[in-house]
């Protein structure tokens, strides 16, 4: 062995022991669990495709991956815009620009379990603010949120887009600021419009940062948890289960690990094959 | 240099010299006027939550829920402060996550830093294929792979222990993945000179790499922190004895069992949010930093 490859591992082996073990092994186990009808007090018997096969036909699997997907087709789209309309405000010479940044980032560090609290309280369906506040501008029939079968869904959007916009607004930040003033000076000398500046300066020069968010923000989202899991704990009925929850409960509450893992694995084959496509788009797009 | 000053952190503002004005500059009286509305606008629904937080805290119970509503506490209750100590474990549940953050983190950065110097300088056989390994499980969500985990830490007999929490959080990709990004950006050239001058590869890390990184070794510190400190799902299957509780399992434990207690359980959740908060205003630039150079979270 060369005198490098001592040293790289020997650089490497104290943060790879604890990975090896504790998450690279996991993840390689994972795909035998699945194909077993393991339940912590028996031995792992092998029962092949049984557990795909239970899925299929499975209900609350099903309706559990729809809400997943309800969940990523308005966290995405919603977060990308107020992201984006933060970063490009706070990207201009305001008084207290610094101020406000701060301010959009403070959801994001704060937990879970004192978010969900508050909003809860915020939507209370007949005592709380937001009711209050739609009942002023003449909404009759404001919606019951978090206890309503209709309304619980877009009411933990709301949360989850409010808690991570911060976040993405800064890596909006950061893209905005390589894109040469040059570029703007240029534009308006040839007389383009606020739009069209955004629409063949911005936009453009964003292209990277925008692609890096998207994916960032489906994995996000396929795997929301704790946020729902506090909320709403999946309810009412099964309104908001996602799969998460779903591999949660199998596993944690009914001790089904064999079929739970089963169900991680279509969680994993989804996020994987996203980001996949997402890349290939990239590079294609690219080219 | 004030606490809010999020700008330092992104890279092309802290290079290009433009500190005390960043962004573009803002021509007509008019669209200043609007721009100012829109950031009043949204900081008013960004914070909104967290002034009913801190307001309904300073509540009696019995005035969090009134119509009209009222925004000011009247009387000012600051008795529910010294009441949830009493009524809850508050010291007990800040006291584990206090513990667990402190030692995730200093594993974090210290593990973590070392390894990325192994990626980013050494060259050795098989370097690439294992840092894809690393980067790879960043994409893997957690919630596919924490059932393996749980059965291995059982048969560690981790399972039920604070230790299962360090061992979860600490050695996480994340950490090495931020500081090899770090790293590169040193120039090649400065630990060639030291090579030459005879210092040993653990030599050039400990005196030229970890004295130059202080910057981003703050940010994964910074970031670690606030992560341990508000894992929720970890604590939850791992720490089932009440003794071990974190504070987010304590605070949702509360909540369930005083849930018509309105104005306390908000003064937890401000006593939950309060460290996180103090520690994010003292380094933010540093937290900025970190996200605005990598973009990743664990």
């Amino acid at each position: 062995m060369s005198r490098n490859t001592v040293a790289g591992w020997s650089f490497i082996l104290p943060n790879f022991v604890g990975f090896a073990v504790l998450t690279l092994l996991p993840v390689v186990v994972l795909f035998y669990v699945a194909f077993t009808n393991w339940n912590v007090f028996g031995v792992a018997e092998w029962t092949g495709t049984a557990n795909f096969r239970r899925m299929w036909d499975d209900a609350s699997f099903w309706t559990a991956l729809r809400n997943t997907v309800y969940y990523t087709v308005f966290h995405i789209p919603l977060t990308l815009a107020a992201s984006l309309g933060l970063a490009l405000l706070l990207n201009r010479k305001l008084r207290g620009v610094r101020f406000f940044r701060t301010v959009a980032f403070f959801p994001y560090i704060t937990s879970i379990v004192a978010i969900a609290v508050v909003w809860n309280q915020l939507f209370s369906p007949e005592y709380g603010p937001i009711n209050a506040l739609l009942g002023a501008v003449g909404v009759d029939n404001p919606p019951g949120w978090t206890t309503s079968s209709t309304w619980s869904m877009p009411a933990v959007i709301i949360v989850g887009t409010w808690r991570y916009m911060g976040y993405y607004m800064l890596l909006f930040l950061a893209g905005l600021q390589t894109i040469p003033a040059q570029l703007y000076e240029a534009a308006e000398t040839d007389g383009a419009t606020p739009w069209q500046r955004f629409v063949h300066v911005t936009l453009p020069g964003l292209r990277h940062t925008t692609f890096f968010v998207t994916v960032l923000l489906t994995i996000e989202s396929f795997k929301v948890f704790d946020l729902i899991l506090v909320m709403t704990g999946g309810g009412p009925g099964q309104s908001t289960l996602v799969l998460s929850q779903y591999i949660y409960q199998k596993s944690f509450e009914e001790n089904q690990f064999g079929y739970a893992s089963a169900v991680s694995i279509v969680l994993f084959a989804i996020c994987f094959s996203i980001t996949v496509i997402q890349f290939m788009v990239n590079k294609r797009r690219n080219s | 240099m004030t606490a809010t000053d999020l700008s330092l952190a992104t890279p092309a503002v802290a290079a290009s010299d433009n500190r005390s004005a960043p962004g573009r500059p803002v021509r007509s009286r008019g669209w200043r006027l609007v721009g100012y509305a829109a950031l009043v606008l949204a900081a008013a629904g960004l914070l909104l939550p967290f002034y009913w937080m801190v307001v309904a805290s300073l509540k009696t119970n019995s005035d969090v829920f009134t119509i009209p509503i009222t925004w000011l506490p009247d009387p000012v209750v600051w008795r529910n402060y010294l009441d949830i100590w009493q009524r809850s474990d508050m010291m007990t549940w800040l006291g584990n996550t206090l513990l667990l953050s402190v030692v995730v983190t200093l594993l974090q950065v210290v593990t973590g830093s070392f390894a990325a110097y192994g990626f980013a300088r050494v060259r050795f056989p098989g370097r690439n294929a294992l840092f894809l390994a690393y980067v790879g499980t960043i994409a893997v969500p957690w919630q596919s792979y924490m059932i393996p985990q749980f059965i291995l830490m059982s048969k560690l007999q981790l399972s039920n222990t604070l230790w299962s929490i360090v061992a979860l959080q600490a050695f996480g990709a994340f950490g090495v993945f931020l500081m090899k990004q770090f790293y590169e950006t040193i120039p090649e050239e400065l630990s060639e000179s030291a090579r030459v001058d005879g210092l040993s590869e653990f030599g050039i890390y400990r005196r030229i790499m970890l004295p130059l990184s202080r910057p981003a070794l703050a940010s994964l510190a910074l970031l670690t922190f606030v992560t341990t400190w508000n894992d929720y799902l970890g604590p939850l299957i791992y720490l089932r004895s009440p003794e071990l509780r974190t504070i987010q399992l304590g605070l949702n434990t509360f909540i369930s069992q005083y849930n018509a207690e309105y104005a306390l359980i908000m003064t937890g959740s401000v006593l939950s949010v309060l460290p996180v908060a103090v520690i994010f205003l003292l380094g933010q630039r540093h937290f900025i930093e970190g996200i605005a150079t990598t973009g990743l979270k664990g």
